[in-house]
């Protein structure tokens, strides 16, 4: 397992160190350093065997989070757990910076000690971690309070507490969905996909059972069956996905059985589930790129997008990312719409549009100004790519339902108030030109 | 309130400022010093001047004071153990504490401070908080024991440990069960007196899979892992436990999911391939590995690297998921690399127009291992898809054009081997790589050119002005180059006898006179030797067929890849290597997969080459890649076989002398054998380097007793196929030898052999019959047998049941295994052993059998038996008559003891019998009676 974690900054410089097991030694700190961080060349791999032993390292912005161990652990769950340590520290103290860590470095080993034992993960859990470690130094608990303590880190639902009340039941559910396209310059989809997460945030008093219905084909087929009715035609609402995976509280054995999801919600925000769909997905944005290279001093690029949704919706924060040439010595746009930007740090034009809406065609062109170089190796033309935001679901992604039930205080599904907003963004949507 | 002033103190005397505040009365004075204690520790300074000033703050009702102590005491406790006892008292008296997390708390630090004096008084309080009422109490202590028993296994085990530690499986708790079988499979690892007491049945698999359901994403991943280790007694039990699995791989957790799949990975093997239920769980596992790929880049590594070996386990999971591993621009050059190296695996006809754009792409990229990684994978996929192949090699020759330096030397290496798989096909290019000689300046790059100017020497007008430039700075090339160019300029000479005379002398003399390595001297000597003497032989040499390459890369050799597969998601699955490469001081168990299913179709068998011991079949060579460790470890001249010749034709002859002035006659002896044994390292493929070995063992004549031939199943009761059959062992296995005989009209193919379960375990190996068997024909096979298979008592004892497939129905029969072929190499006992054993064993265990009427001296039977693995001990001569002791193996470590009494001119040899094991008996005695006779 585990043997030790370290933090370093982007010097190097150990911010915090804790050593778990008695073979890992105080000169692994210092091997992670001279061989990983000072490293001459770039570092090529997350896992490093140094001297027959391996590091494992997440990087978040300048800060280094490094697990190390003699044994033949399992690689998946160490970077999984590295990951959760950083979400731990931001959800108690914002950004994990430097300063942050430094400033808190008393609550990181508190943490370190109680969701990591002899190397072992443990209840890692956000939510409950927060109810007992709390730097508010002695507070006297009672017994019920701390054995209250005790059943929710170790309990089956330890992703809840007993005893919520809220006055109103509030309930907000976001379908958050990442597009991601790689287009050929010739317009054709070499691959495609939707990353959908739902993120819910629940005011929910008590111990309530959810219940949440999607138009999955699979479960509207399933359902279709049981209520033979041929009239309501689900071939064209219902969406296939590839793939979902579920926040622990979903009762798994249950979807895998009867197709439904149904699940204990945690107190405030959380991942209710992710997606993934590759089929039938409706690109909100085509990007058309003619890159004309005159000589070897100019070029002449022009780009046109094309939104393609219903003319009704407004996708925001359109932007187009061009990648201009090394050796770039000016640059001059027209577009007709937004405002374009030549950004020399960045090597690129920048179009950025506020607002556009469906089934719109704008256009940009640009003569790029190139300095004589010697350098032989030609330049290899990045895809351009683009991000925006728009008000629906490009995977055709519904709720069907959301019902909750608790049947041990008087408020029905009835009295709950829900809110439900489908938002599309780009993830990767790239186009090569 | 910030804590990063407790960074900055470097004043001179901190110490002894600490030590004043540490004593101070005042609570939040104590800790704030505690903090800057701490602070010190993690950047490294030595703060252990302070130790009993610390511990003296241990005993606080703050919690968080008390857990930076703690903290501290976890430190420096080692190297102050006698101090560490003032902090004894504290700890016992915590666990006693009402708050379960202060119990906890001491229970977890007692079990981190490594300090003997401390371990022993661990013990009480430990035995109670495993019983503690609390949850969180004993999933701490559950953990402890695993601590405990790092520190002094003995204790742990002598204590009882063990048993509390399988009882909390039964815990209501899910955390607490997850938690004992971390501790458990942590502790089953390092000693085998716990494997016996902890191993894991199909009960508490039932509770385990119940846990599941119910514990956190760790706990699943524990339990999931434990779950791996488990061997299922039959395939409905897998199949059940696969049903339970499954839904985890909707988990959100990278690491569920992949346990969750190396798990079902693994029951899969135990399954009727060709039935549905493995059908859709082979379907279940597509998605979540895609899904992995939107992970979190470090994660997405781990997941490639064992999609890696998944692909190569089972091809057709991912078949149709190419995309997804197309290259992103922003991945991180690891995922870059990995991705690519599966997409060369999936490669096939159907995707290869998308695979090849991709690639070309990629070539023109910015990361030099990267493109030149793709440049290759272009060149491989022209050797996997034949109709590609010409698209390849387009696309090859415009990168040539594009003159990027490694670009150019990369394509070089690759068209080579795309010239040895399609000779004669594309050498019209072999003026434009012509042109590029002088970019060339890597090792394998030039030996590459050198190697296609020397194969196509007679199309190339000026291939011997090409050659001689190399030739120039011969001593400065690397070994590999000078190799090829040796070659090269032999063939061109063989090709071209007139007017290159001049340059076969001049790099003989260079390779033999001017060199100090071996390997150029010996073969320069060898071809300058066979040119001169005959130079007909020389041209059948070097310039006769090559063997074929293969169209996979950088296959992992088939057993490693079971193992690997049973480490998932494990660091051995990330490096590719076993555990026990890279993991120190354990000899832990070497993990294998279950034995396949063998019960449903006899293609199955046959479409099985990875069971477990498989004997090596014969492979083309395979093409190492660059960073292929085999394949360096295998192979002599990293050139690549392709300038090796066959040696079968070579035949040394003596010479006469005269002629030849540089090889004297005292050469002779050396030359003589080394053309076949030095050479023959060469072209034997890479992967195959063990089947040589074999094929050589094989090559010695056995002389072990061999039964004659008996017909088992008679042509005219099984619709025309013959089967007669015996048994042997070769090469330190069981063999059953067949011949089957087609006595019917039509041909026969699709045969397979299937055993019932038996005493010893037997299973047959891989049945390599050159099919179809033509009416009339009969094909003699050696089929190695395994004693891996299901275990059932058979009445005789070596009774075997086999059924026999063929391509017309399936035939049952039964023979009778001499048990000599089980008697294993390692069965010669010590003297003392033996003498020991041989008393320990009951009188009444033992039985007399008489072997009449053989003629043979003690001598002779002691050879004949020793031949099949029956090991004299002593011998001794009491009162003219001679005594033998003898010992022997059986394969499931069955140890039989026999004394041999053989007087002389009795004809009647006395065998006495002694083992615990009375059933084996008669079958020794056969086998006895038989080698002596034989």
């Amino acid at each position: 397992m585990i043997g030790g974690l370290f933090i370093y900054n982007h010097k190097g410089e150990v911010l915090i160190s804790r050593v778990y097991r008695d073979d890992i030694g105080r000169n692994a700190v210092d091997a992670f350093r001279v061989n990983v961080i000072h490293a001459r060349q770039q570092v090529r791999s997350p896992v490093n065997n140094i001297a027959r032993t391996s590091f494992f390292h997440i990087k978040r912005s300048n800060i280094w989070v490094a697990a190390v161990t003699k044994q033949n652990v399992n690689a998946g769950m160490v970077f999984e757990f590295l990951n959760k340590i950083v979400e731990v520290m931001s959800s108690y103290f914002g950004k994990v910076s430097e300063e942050n860590i430094k400033n808190n470095f008393v609550l990181i080993y508190e943490l370190l000690d109680e969701i990591l034992d002899f190397g072992y993960p443990q209840n890692s859990d956000t939510g409950i971690l927060k109810t007992f470690i709390t730097q508010q130094g002695v507070r006297s608990q009672t017994k019920e309070e701390t054995s209250q303590i005790t059943s929710q880190v170790t309990g089956q639902i330890g992703w809840r507490r007993e005893g919520i009340k809220y006055r109103r039941n509030e309930l907000f559910l976001d379908v958050l969905e990442n597009v991601n396209l790689l287009m050929s310059p010739q317009g054709q989809v070499l691959s495609a996909h939707v990353a959908g997460r739902i993120m819910i945030k629940s005011f929910l008093s008590g111990m309530p059972e959810c219940k949440f219905g999607i138009n999955d084909k699979v479960s509207m087929e399933s359902k279709a069956k049981v209520s033979s009715d041929p009239s309501k035609g689900s071939g064209k609402t219902s969406i296939a996905i590839d793939d979902c995976q579920f926040h622990q509280c979903v009762k798994l054995s249950k979807f895998e059985t009867e197709h439904s999801i149904s699940f204990i919600p945690p107190d405030g925000e959380y991942e209710l589930m992710r997606y993934r769909t590759t089929k039938d997905i409706s690109l909100p944005f085509r990007v058309i790129p003619l890159v004309r290279e005159i000589g070897r001093q100019k070029m002449e690029v022009k780009v046109v997008v094309k939104s393609n949704f219903k003319p009704s919706l407004l996708a925001q924060r359109v932007e187009v990312r061009i990648p201009t040439p090394l050796n770039t010595s000016g640059v001059q746009v027209i577009c007709m719409k937004g405002k374009a930007k030549y950004k020399a740090s960045e090597n690129a034009i920048v179009w950025k549009i506020k607002r556009m809406g469906g089934m719109k065609e704008c256009q940009l062109s640009a003569e790029i100004e190139l300095l004589n170089t010697n350098d032989k190796k030609k330049w290899t033309r990045p895809p351009i790519s683009m991000n925006f935001e728009v008000p629906f679901a490009p995977s055709g992604f519904k709720v069907r339902y959301l019902k909750v039930f608790e049947p041990k205080l008087n408020y029905s599904d009835h009295d709950v108030i829900k809110w439900v907003r489908y938002i599309g963004k780009s993830g990767l949507y790239e186009t090569r030109c | 309130m910030t804590d990063s002033k407790y960074f900055t103190t470097t004043k001179k005397g901190e110490i002894y400022e600490l030590k004043g505040e540490l004593n101070s009365e005042k609570r939040d004075k104590k800790r704030e010093a505690v903090k800057k204690v701490i602070a010190s520790m993690t950047v490294g300074k030595d703060v252990s001047a302070l130790f009993p000033d610390v511990v003296n703050c241990m005993q606080t009702d703050h919690l968080e004071l008390k857990k930076l102590v703690y903290l501290y005491l976890m430190n420096y406790a080692k190297s102050q153990p006698d101090m560490a006892i003032m902090a004894v008292n504290t700890f016992v008296k915590d666990c006693e504490d009402p708050n379960p997390l202060i119990r906890a708390l001491a229970v977890r630090t007692m079990g981190c401070i490594r300090v003997d004096k401390i371990t022993e008084y661990l013990g009480e309080p430990l035995r109670k908080c495993l019983k503690d009422e609390d949850p969180y109490v004993r999933k701490t202590a559950a953990v402890c024991v695993a601590k405990l028993h790092d520190i002094n296994p003995i204790l742990v085990e002598d204590q009882g440990f063990l048993e509390l530690l399988r009882d909390l499986l039964g815990d209501s708790n899910p955390m607490v069960v997850a938690n004992a079988v971390a501790a458990m499979s942590e502790i089953v690892e390092t000693s085998p007196t716990a494997l016996k007491m902890l191993e894991i049945n199909s009960a508490t698999i039932g509770k385990l899979l119940t846990a599941l359901n119910e514990c956190t994403e760790w706990g699943q991943v524990f339990i999931l892992d434990s779950i791996a280790n488990y061997s299922p007694r039959d395939e409905r039990e897998a199949q059940s436990i696969c049903e339970r699995v499954t839904p985890r791989l909707s988990h959100a957790n990278a690491a569920v999911v992949l346990s969750a799949i190396k798990v079902v990975m693994k029951l899969l093997e135990m399954m009727d391939q060709s039935a549905g239920f493995a059908g859709t769980l082979v379907k279940k596992l597509a998605p979540p590995l895609v899904t992995l790929l939107s992970a979190e880049p470090e994660i997405q590594y781990v997941a490639l690297r064992n999609i890696n070996l998944i692909v190569q386990k089972r091809p057709e999971i991912l078949k149709h998921e190419m995309k997804v591993f197309f290259v992103k621009y922003n991945d991180p050059i690891y995922v870059k690399l990995e991705k690519l190296d599966i997409m060369i695996r999936l490669t096939n006809q159907a995707n290869i127009a998308q695979v090849l754009a991709e690639l070309k792409e990629y070539a023109t990229e910015v990361d030099v291992d990267f493109v030149r990684k793709s440049v290759r994978a272009i060149g491989r996929c022209a050797i996997k898809v034949e109709a590609s192949a010409e698209r390849c090699v387009s696309t090859l020759l415009d990168l040539i054009q594009t003159k990027v330096n490694y670009v150019v030397q990369e394509a070089v290496v690759v068209i080579k081997d795309i010239f040895r798989k399609y000779p004669n096909k594309y050498e019209s290019i072999i003026s434009t790589l012509c042109e590029n000689l002088d970019t060339l300046d890597e090792p394998e790059a030039r030996a590459s050119m050198i190697w296609i100017i020397g194969e196509y020497a007679e199309r190339i007008d000026n291939a011997d002005e090409l050659l001689e430039s190399f030739l120039e700075g011969f001593q400065d090339e690397n070994a590999q180059v000078q190799l090829q160019l040796l070659t090269a300029i032999v063939k061109l000479f063989l090709k071209r006898p007139t007017d290159t005379q001049e340059l076969v002398q001049q790099v003989l003399s260079l390779a033999t006179q001017d060199s100090d390595n071996p390997d150029l001297r010996d073969r320069g000597y060898i071809y300058w030797r066979l040119l001169s003497t005959d130079p007909a032989a020389a041209k059948d040499v070097v310039l006769a067929e090559k063997p074929l390459i293969s169209e996979e890369t950088d296959l992992i050799e088939p057993t490693l890849l079971d193992e690997l597969i049973c480490h998932i998601s494990s660091l051995a699955s990330v490096y590719h290597k076993p555990p026990s490469a890279f993991v120190e001081g354990r000899q832990a168990v070497r993990k294998a997969l279950p034995p396949r299913s063998q019960s449903g179709e006899g293609e199955a068998v046959q479409a099985a080459p990875e069971a477990p011991v498989a004997p090596p079949q014969p492979q083309a060579t395979v093409i190492p890649g660059m960073d292929s460790l085999t394949g360096d470890l295998l192979d002599l001249d990293l050139g690549g076989p392709s300038t090796y010749q066959p040696p079968a034709a070579v035949q040394p002859q003596p010479i006469g002398g005269g002629s030849m002035d540089l090889l004297g006659e005292g050469l002779d002896s050396l030359l003589g054998p080394s053309p076949v044994s030095g050479m023959d390292m060469g072209p034997g493929p890479r992967g195959g380097g063990v089947g040589d070995l074999f094929s050589l063992a094989g090559l010695v004549p056995t002389t072990s007793y061999v039964p004659p031939q008996e017909t088992w199943i008679e042509a005219g009761k099984s619709k025309g196929m013959e089967v007669n059959g015996t048994f042997s062992r070769k090469n330190n296995q069981a063999c059953m030898e067949l011949t089957f005989t087609n006595k019917a009209m039509s041909p026969m193919a699709g045969f397979a052999v299937q055993f019932n379960k038996n005493s010893f375990g037997l299973a047959p190996g891989i049945l390599n019959i050159n099919t179809p068997l033509a009416p009339n024909a009969a094909a003699n096979v050696t089929l190695a047998l395994t004693t891996t298979g299901g275990v059932q008592k058979m009445e005789p004892l070596n009774n075997l049941q086999v059924a026999v497939k063929n391509n017309i129905d399936v035939f049952y029969f039964s023979c009778q295994v001499p048990l000599n072929v089980l008697f294993v190499e390692d069965g010669e006992m010590d003297k003392r052993v033996f003498l020991a054993t041989w008393k320990d064993i009951p009188s009444q265990n033992e039985e007399q059998y008489t072997i009449a009427n053989v003629e043979h001296s003690a001598d002779t039977v002691t050879t004949k038996l020793r031949n099949n693995n029956i090991f004299t001990i002593a011998k001794r001569n009491v009162e003219g008559q001679d005594m033998l002791y003898q010992s022997l193996k059986l394969t499931n470590n069955i140890w039989v003891l026999a004394e041999l009494k053989i007087q002389p001119g009795n004809n009647n040899f006395m065998l006495s019998l002694k083992s615990t094991t009375l059933d084996v008996y008669p079958g020794i005695y056969q086998s006895y009676d038989a080698i002596v006779r034989s």
